[in-house]
């Protein structure tokens, strides 16, 4: 039986008070809890106090807003799958929300939670990264914008502080621009074994701008920069995307595990940065 | 440190005094004496101890009982109406939906959510939306023709 160890719990009843309680040392925020509260039954977490914010229904959005989608930190998994609005301008979150574990996990794990957790083998940072998001967080000074590209300081840290909380992400739409994510894992629900996702800018044939996000694979910031530098600008057809893909393969850093050895990793994230990019060319083509 | 936690489950109103690193599947089968929910896997993986919080199913080993504070839960003992089974039910019994019985709960709680959002589910939809949950006797091959007939047969059984 796996119980959590001793720990206090505090309803947060606004966002204000929840910023007020995170100001305690050994303080974590409690969403969905699908990564916290195993990590905290195996001791991989032992906080003090648990700040739950399930009843601030003002980080519960998805919306349209002056040119960006905002996505609140509580908006939940299949919130993001369900959103027509955020499948229109980026189906990438839907290609990675189908991806992310399984249904009962995604009504109740939040977008926030899974982006805070800063688990190398999550889907959506890597599909923020493509995407060039950022993230809002509120602290008792006000708010800071981090780029999500920033976000990660590496396995399990992000930059949100002690008494931070991760209000939203925006994401920056554009015309003429299509993104798609492909994972490969080893049964329904599990972790990715690799994936790619890619989001691209077109303008008559060209690739005006490109973001290829990286999960799984020990991508610097969950992105492969040089495949990107490589992408801009050129015309979007003939093995362009294969060779992007090619060298995405070579500058990840992936870990041989029980889901694979390294070479097959690197042998995935050629062939699915490529297939992402012209799935997403395809359907920036169809926008 | 203890919390106060008062939740409807069922329709009926309770409230205890929880530590707060309770789990809601540990408050409901040993404060409640609601063993109708399982406790299996401990890591949000096999879906035996779905039940729902408010209008939605949740992996109950992964929610403190804290966060079920004020909210209304269902569990699988809530899915029979005055004597009469839920159509899901009859469809486990009809179609021989469980072998040692330990994932069915779940199941079952799963099928019914199901069921309220898409009346008619295809095998592939069924096949999803049980996606989460693990069942070792039955291949699930039963279970999906339990929830099938659940959807055929809903209408002589209201739920």
């Amino acid at each position: 039986m796996q119980v959590p160890a001793h720990v206090e719990y505090e309803r947060a009843a606004s966002v204000a008070h929840a910023l007020s309680l995170l100001s305690r040392p050994e303080t974590r925020v409690v969403a969905g809890g699908h990564s916290l509260i195993p990590m905290m039954k195996l001791r991989l977490a032992q906080p003090e106090l648990l700040v739950d914010i399930n009843g601030l229904a003002e980080l519960a959005f998805i919306v349209l807003d002056a040119g960006q989608l905002r996505i609140g930190a509580l908006a939940r998994h299949a919130d993001l799958l369900e959103s027509e609005v955020a499948g229109e301008c980026f189906p990438i979150f839907h290609d990675a929300e189908r991806v992310v574990a399984d249904p009962i996990v995604r009504l109740w794990g939040t977008v926030g939670g899974s982006l805070c957790q800063a688990d190398p083998s999550e889907d959506l940072s890597a599909a923020f990264a493509a995407a060039r998001a950022t993230a809002v967080i509120r602290g008792p000074d006000g708010e800071r914008a981090v780029p999500v590209r920033e976000f990660h300081l590496g396995p399990y840290q992000t930059v949100v502080g002690r008494g931070e909380l991760l209000a939203e992400i925006r994401v920056p739409v554009r015309p003429g621009t299509g993104s798609a994510y492909q994972k490969v894992s080893r049964r329904v629900g599990d972790w990715s074994i690799a994936a790619a996702g890619a989001v691209l800018t077109m303008s008559g044939g060209r690739i005006q701008e490109a973001g290829i996000g990286l999960t799984a694979v020990g991508a610097e910031h969950f992105v492969a920069a040089e495949a990107e530098e490589f992408l801009r600008g050129r015309a979007a057809g003939g093995d362009v995307f294969a060779r992007a893909g090619a060298i995405a393969a070579r500058g990840c850093q992936p870990a041989a595990d029980q889901r694979g050895p390294e070479d097959f990793k690197r042998h995935l994230v050629a062939e699915l940065t490529t297939r992402a990019l012209r799935r997403a060319a395809e359907r920036a083509a169809a926008a | 440190m203890t919390v106060r936690v008062a939740v409807n489950v069922n329709g009926t109103e309770y409230a205890r005094d929880v530590e707060p690193r309770l789990l809601l599947i540990h408050f409901l089968r040993d404060e409640l004496g609601l063993t109708g929910s399982h406790w299996g896997c401990d890591t949000s993986n096999c879906g035996s101890c779905v039940v729902w919080l408010d209008a939605k199913p949740v992996k109950s080993c992964t929610l403190l009982a804290a966060m079920a504070d004020g909210h209304a839960v269902r569990t699988v003992e809530g899915l029979e109406q005055d004597g009469q089974l839920d159509p899901v039910q009859q469809g486990f019994v009809e179609c021989h939906g469980l072998q040692c019985g330990f994932c069915t709960p779940g199941m079952m709680m799963t099928a019914r959510w199901l069921l309220d959002r898409n009346p008619d589910p295809d095998e592939a939809e069924i096949r999803e939306a049980i996606s989460g949950q693990v069942c070792r006797c039955t291949g699930y091959e039963n279970i999906v023709r339990s929830i099938r007939w659940a959807a055929e047969h809903g209408a002589e059984h209201p739920a």
